[in-house]
């Protein structure tokens, strides 16, 4: 129904993977006490923004085939 | 727990995107049918995460991980057992009537099949819970932020009911659809690092067997009480849910997961959806591979809380106990994530917990309106509207449902017993549903009286059952034992299982006895609706990985093993 859906969520885990990721790195870093000192939010944000960049590469590839 | 500007924009972005996939569907919404059935276009892969999502609500979330905590692996019963195996079936041998038969909805394929009365005891009882149970998923939502991060009771209600309304009056069933889509992924990445998190601070798996070992004998069980999940299902005395093997595969298996998964209109409604029957057959099965590996994501969690609280790791993390001295098993997802995730990844994670609460919610408003708008207003109100009109009462529905949602959830406020009571009545009512289809699918014989007094008498046999017996240690009430105790269960969940069987037993006999002394329908009348009057569909032209029966063949395999492994 006219909108691949695979862009709205790629978009949007690109988006908060590079928050993460931007956050993990330039963030405070005594917050990782809670999580037993590991930086997650670096970690997992990278994990997000490869699924994100997976999503959109899926999405637009089906939008360039129903373009034909 | 304090929030910083990271988790604000996190969840606005969340917000965003979800009210933005509302707007960008709107000008597709021309016809009742694109509103209600998204057009029947969707691709099997979309409507099969839907499928699951609708499902996912919070009280999924947190009751899963509740029971992890409480009777701990046992609990993926409920998956491995109940709901995959009755996935497959739905997608196999009931798709095939739903979506073959055109019908609209679940209460409208038992009026095609049988008559009337029988889709108006459906139709009305399904439209009166899916409010409700709507309005109960609100209140414990506005509850648990309130308790978690301070925020208003009335502000976390009426923003979520306002967000939610917006995106289904905009886009429909598809805005709905596509959103369970993003709230899936959205909490299987939002609640994945908790369960590492919190496996890493139990010692990993190893570590977490020794110190539920711990857990099972201080309460009296043997040291694999809380991690095998068959080995003790010999007596119901041996294992923490009181149940053996047989109510076990019967309650849980066959009644209630059959029942709910194979008849329940919220989840159906996805299937039906699909662009194909090809793809509505396929959309159970697809589901089916992501739930099987559930259990690692909501039970899980469960059993590390409890693991972790008697046998504390280096973080301190436990269980609070609640008045009555009882642990509080419904906070353990909801503090574990506020004890182990730092600024940032606490956004993703409450984005998660409020993802669950709206997709539960969406599902329940897009069920709704269409059983309201197709098997209420047009049948009994408005019968020779124009399509424009039932387009427009879908939207107005919409808002009617969500409103009685609010004021549900305003009342459970008040009067936890009210609510408490009708849970209990839609249980009474829903025991007995997955026999009228089954009978009504595959046996031509059965007819519209047989299955209406079947059903009435199921829910009265579930009432009756359930007024007679009460849990080991509970008050005569909500609880059970209303007209007299005759019978004590070892536990509130053998109950549940024993009333179910039962109420499914009676309506099954009844139907068959008053189908029996009543007249059969014609043949031709049946064509579509009966197994044995409807042509199987076709799939010799599909790959081998778009055949139904072979993905039903894989996900029982890997479901067997995972019992294997667990056992």
């Amino acid at each position: 129904m006219g909108l691949d859906i695979r862009l709205p969520i790629g978009f949007m885990f690109v988006f908060v993977g590079l928050l993460l990721t931007g956050y993990g790195i330039f963030g405070p870093s005594e917050i990782y006490n809670r999580s037993l000192g590991i930086n997650v939010n670096l970690g997992w944000g990278i994990v997000l923004l490869v699924f994100g960049l997976l999503m959109m590469f899926l999405g637009r590839h089906s939008l360039k085939q129903g373009k034909d | 727990m304090q929030l910083t500007l990271i988790d604000w924009l996190i969840m606005a972005i969340y917000f965003i995107f979800v009210l933005g996939i509302g707007f960008a569907l709107k000008r597709y919404m021309k016809t009742s049918t694109d509103f209600f059935l998204s057009g029947r276009s969707i691709p099997a892969w979309i409507a099969g995460l839907a499928f699951l999502s609708a499902n996912l609500g919070a009280q999924e979330v947190i009751g899963m991980a509740a029971s992890g905590a409480k009777y701990g692996i046992s609990t993926s019963h409920f998956y491995w057992v109940g709901a995959i195996p009755a996935m497959v079936f739905v997608g196999l041998f009931m798709m095939p009537f739903y979506y073959g038969s055109r019908a609209r909805s679940v209460p409208e394929y038992l009026k095609l099949r049988f008559d009337e009365k029988t889709r108006g005891f459906n139709a009305i009882s399904f439209a009166a819970m899916t409010v409700f149970s709507s309005g109960i998923s609100m209140y414990a939502m506005g509850l648990l932020l309130n308790l978690l991060l301070g925020w208003d009771f009335n502000l976390s209600i009426w923003v979520s009911a306002f967000i939610v309304l917006a995106y289904i009056l905009l886009g429909g069933l598809t805005s709905a659809i596509y959103n369970e889509v993003l709230q899936f992924f959205l909490i299987v990445f939002g609640l994945a690092p908790l369960v590492f998190l919190g496996l890493r601070d139990a010692g990993g798996w190893s570590g977490l067997q020794t110190r539920l070992a711990n857990v099972a004998t201080s309460n009296g069980y043997s040291p694999g009480a809380w991690t095998n999940s068959w080995r003790l299902m010999h007596d119901s005395s041996a294992n923490p849910m009181g149940v053996e093997w047989f109510g076990m595969a019967m309650g849980v298996g066959f009644v209630l997961s059959f029942g709910y998964w194979c008849t329940d209109f919220l989840v159906v409604q996805r299937a039906m959806a699909a662009d194909s029957m090809q793809a509505a057959r396929r959309t159970p099965l697809i589901a089916a591979v992501p739930k099987m590996l559930f259990p690692f994501l909501v039970i899980l969690p469960g059993m590390i809380a409890i693991a972790l609280t008697y046998q504390a790791g280096e973080s301190g993390f436990s269980l609070p106990r609640k008045v009555d001295g009882n642990f509080n098993y419904d906070m353990a997802i909801p503090l574990m994530l506020s004890h182990y995730f730092p600024n940032g990844l606490l956004g993703l994670g409450l984005t998660a917990l409020i993802a669950s609460f709206m997709s539960g919610m969406a599902g329940n408003v897009t069920a709704f309106n269409t059983v309201w708008t197709y098997d209420i207003y047009q049948s009994y109100i408005k019968k020779d509207g124009t399509d424009q009109h039932y387009l427009w009462m879908g939207r107005m529905s919409t808002v009617f449902g969500i409103v009685i949602s609010v004021g549900a959830a305003y009342v459970a406020t008040r009067f936890n017993n009210i609510m408490d009571m009708l849970q209990l009545v839609f249980a009474f009512v829903n025991a007995p549903l997955f026999a009228t289809f089954l009978l009504g699918m595959f046996w031509k014989r059965a007819t519209g009286h047989g299955a209406f007094i079947g059903l009435v008498g199921g829910t009265l046999g579930a009432a009756i059952h359930h007024g007679l017996s009460l849990p080991r240690g509970g008050l005569p009430g909500v609880k059970g034992g209303w007209i007299t105790t005759l019978h004590t269960y070892p536990s509130e969940m053998a109950q549940n299982f024993w009333t179910a069987i039962l109420a499914w037993t009676v309506c099954f006999s009844l139907t068959i006895v008053v189908s029996l002394f009543t007249r059969p329908r014609n043949d031709s009348e049946l064509t579509g609706l009966v197994w044995s009057l409807t042509e199987r569909p076709r799939d010799a032209d599909l790959n081998w990985y778009q055949k139904p029966s072979v993905l039903a063949g894989l996900v029982l395999i890997l479901v067997i093993i995972l019992n294997i492994i667990f056992w």
